[in-house]
């Protein structure tokens, strides 16, 4: 097996990216907060959590803070051992000795 | 996908980690400020309000009042001189100064630190101040050691070695207010200049 099949598909885009990335150092995040972080418009980061969520990579909660309806987000199991291996594909690709 | 672009994923991932994460926009500059207040504070404290030898300082007299005014002033100008370099710094990094990092950095470093305090008044009440300076030393040292993950810096060294300086003191009774002001002073101008000096050459 050669390192790109630990090569995911569903992290090639910068914003799928950074949700994974906020979400496994943060224990969870909030809509809003991921909206600031990465500097997304609401239906574009909306789409890309949903591609996440449907590959069950992270887990969403709904919740109300007082009356406001608030959701988080965290990263399950998978998400997280998913993007371990992405990222050290990643790092062996740019390490990897030239021909 | 050239070398290039996954050099950029990676770069991204760990700014968004560390922005995400941990407050950064603290500056040593706070530290140096706290020091020298520290210092000027006890230098106060040692000509005007501790007993002169022969003489004991007891809890409710005016000059332990007092005592207590001036460490507690110079722990508010402290903490408001480092909100002030702070929310500067946070505008000019883009950043809010009162997010999910600074609430997190906050409540990480009062656990301790206030445990630490309370513990000291019910020793003081019990006619208990021998330990004074060694415990404040060691608790705020586990509060920065506890802090320092939510920050960026080396602030978890600062705080071994204001625990370590805190235990020889509660070995050497009767030398606290030298090692206060070793440990809230002069480590903290020290500390606050290197952090200084690393951060004006990025």
């Amino acid at each position: 097996m050669g390192i790109i099949d630990n090569i995911n598909k569903l992290f090639d885009h910068r914003i799928r990216l950074g949700i994974m990335s906020i979400l496994v150092v943060n224990e969870d995040a909030d809509f809003n907060r991921l909206k600031e972080l990465l500097e997304v418009t609401d239906g574009n980061l909306a789409s890309h959590i949903k591609a996440l969520e449907q590959a069950e990579y992270i887990l969403v909660e709904k919740s109300f803070v007082g009356r406001k309806p608030n959701t988080s987000y965290s990263a399950t199991k998978l998400g997280k051992a998913e993007f371990k291996k992405h990222i050290e594909a990643l790092e062996s690709l740019i390490n990897k000795p030239k021909y | 996908m050239s070398d290039k672009n996954y050099l950029k994923d990676i770069t991204e991932i760990k700014n968004l980690m560390n922005r995400s994460s941990r407050f950064i926009s603290l500056s040593g500059l706070s530290g140096i400020f706290a020091g020298m207040y520290a210092i000027i504070g006890a230098v106060i404290a040692y000509f005007y309000l501790f007993p002169k030898p022969g003489e004991y300082l007891t809890l409710h007299s005016l000059n332990f009042k007092l005592l207590l005014a001036l460490l507690a002033s110079v722990a508010l100008l402290s903490v408001l001189t480092a909100y002030i370099i702070t929310t500067r710094k946070a505008k000019k990094n883009n950043e809010k100064v009162w997010d999910a990092t600074t609430r997190r950095l906050l409540i990480n470093f009062l656990i301790p630190l206030v445990t630490g305090g309370i513990y000291i008044i019910i020793k003081l009440n019990s006619q208990h101040y021998g330990l004074t300076a060694s415990l404040m030393l060691i608790f705020y040292g586990l509060a920065l050691v506890n802090a320092s993950k939510y920050t960026i810096g080396n602030v978890k060294y600062l705080g071994y070695t204001e625990i370590c300086i805190g235990l020889i003191c509660a070995v050497l009774p009767g030398y606290g207010l030298w090692f206060w002001i070793l440990g809230f002073g002069l480590l903290h101008i020290i500390y606050g200049s290197i952090m200084y000096f690393k951060e004006s050459k990025n």
